[in-house]
């Protein structure tokens, strides 16, 4: 399986603006001081091995969207944020090769964040394309169809060119979709969400985000646990630090970093994806945040193995 | 768990890993002294080596209910990679923290500190 993020913030885009540009650039020429940078390679090897993630890059501003490729010939698409437009934009331009107009999407939950990328999804406006959208809730279609509806969007659902169909999925068994087989779990949030395991030749992708994880997660029994069991990547929901998730933003229905590693650790995952970013965290807090992740895996890990973490960002790709 | 009064404060001292199985017993011990009327209670983490969630919400309960009693608790003592766990979690921002037993008793009860420093 290849793994592509197209949008990794969580509740709303949050693009980096001129300022933040020219802070980077400050920082970026600063560093250059004393550096010989006489040729292309000179800047590309400065560019690097001298400076930070957060330096030289972003970690994106869309909100999730998340293509696997399992080796189908349909695309498999994790939820529609505003990165489906990005991703969109690819497929039409000729990027994946191999693929038919299929997409089947399977949506975590039906909030804004996680659904306003359709209408700006080109294949969604091509008519002979199809958009199967699969999800735990039953009312998926009411949700995408009143975003389009005015005066909220010009376009009216019914005059997508694409054929859209919604397929409700029975979370006490397992799917077959895009050559994968697909398990998914009710998840802690408002107005419920679901996390999805992909599994295909013998490698499992945990899509779990928009989750909170209470009290109950102390539990041995614990049913996240196994849902996560031996997973090759967890992408989890990780946006607030774990005092903010325990106390002023209780019941907003999502997770810490620190609950991510000790999920993981006990479920014997491989490699966990730090996802739906705080839109307030800038390059420097998200890059942040992974450094802590890191440094609590390794206080963390008593006997457990050893658990890979990175955080996701817009352009990020991951073999399983 | 070992558990001792310095006048009006009751200081808790649990050892090793605060992890999912020692939770319990840490939170079964901790919860009643917060909730009586005006405690005063020092976890002291001298023997610590890691806290987990499970224990740092354990403490949280802790610290609510003693301020629901019109009373406080303060860790103190954190060995260098708790500390670094408190950091990461921002719990240094939920639970009080001292850098001894010494302040710990100071910032509850000047007769506790008096005490404590007489021996």
């Amino acid at each position: 399986m290849h793994v592509r993020f197209w949008g990794t913030r969580g509740s709303l885009p949050a693009p980096l603006d001129a300022a933040g540009v020219r802070a980077k650039l400050k920082t970026v020429l600063a560093r250059a001081r004393g550096h010989a940078l006489a040729d292309d390679a000179a800047i590309e090897s400065f560019i690097d091995q001298s400076l930070g993630f957060a330096e030289r890059a972003t970690f994106g501003g869309n909100t999730a969207c998340v293509e696997v490729d399992t080796g189908a010939d349909e695309h498999l698409i994790l939820d529609l944020g505003s990165g489906a437009r990005a991703l969109g934009n690819c497929i039409m331009a000729g990027g994946r090769p191999g693929k038919r107009a299929v997409y089947n999407v399977l949506l975590s939950h039906p909030h804004w964040d996680h659904i306003m990328g359709l209408p700006f999804f080109a294949p969604a406006y091509i008519p002979g394309h199809r958009i199967r959208i699969f999800g735990g809730h039953t009312d998926l279609e009411h949700a995408l169809r009143r975003q389009h509806a005015a005066p909220n969007f010009p376009v009216e659902f019914d005059q997508l060119g694409a054929r859209v169909e919604f397929v409700a999925l029975d979370p006490a068994r397992s799917h077959r979709i895009a050559g994968a087989d697909i398990g998914l779990m009710r998840q802690h949030h408002s107005g419920d969400s679901y996390g999805y395991r992909i599994t295909q030749n013998g490698r499992s992708l945990i899509y779990s985000t928009d989750s909170e994880h209470k009290i109950e997660a102390a539990a041995d029994a614990y049913p996240f646990v196994d849902f996560f069991r031996g997973a090759d990547l967890v992408i989890f929901d990780a946006m607030y630090s774990l005092a903010e998730a325990y106390t002023i933003k209780e019941d907003w229905g999502h997770s810490s970093n620190l609950v991510a590693v000790e999920l993981c650790h006990r479920a014997g995952a491989r490699r966990l994806c730090l996802f739906h970013h705080d839109p307030n965290a800038d390059d420097g807090a998200i890059e942040a945040l992974l450094s802590d992740t890191v440094k609590y895996e390794a206080l963390s890990r008593d006997s457990a193995a050893p658990l890979e973490v990175v955080a996701a960002y817009d352009g990020l790709e991951l073999d399983l | 768990m070992d558990q001792r009064s310095i006048a009006d404060v009751t200081v808790l001292s649990p050892t090793g890993r605060i992890d999912l199985d020692t939770t319990p017993p840490l939170q079964d011990c901790l919860l009643p002294l917060t909730q009586v009327a005006s405690a005063k209670v020092v976890v002291d983490f001298a023997g610590v080596s890691y806290i987990s969630s499970s224990g740092l919400r354990a403490l949280m309960l802790g610290a609510k209910a003693a301020r629901a009693a019109q009373g406080r608790l303060v860790v103190c003592c954190l060995n260098p990679a708790v500390a670094e766990i408190f950091r990461i979690s921002r719990f240094h921002l939920v639970v009080e923290v001292q850098n001894d037993l010494a302040a710990a008793l100071a910032a509850l009860s000047s007769s506790a500190a008096a005490a404590y420093r007489h021996g």
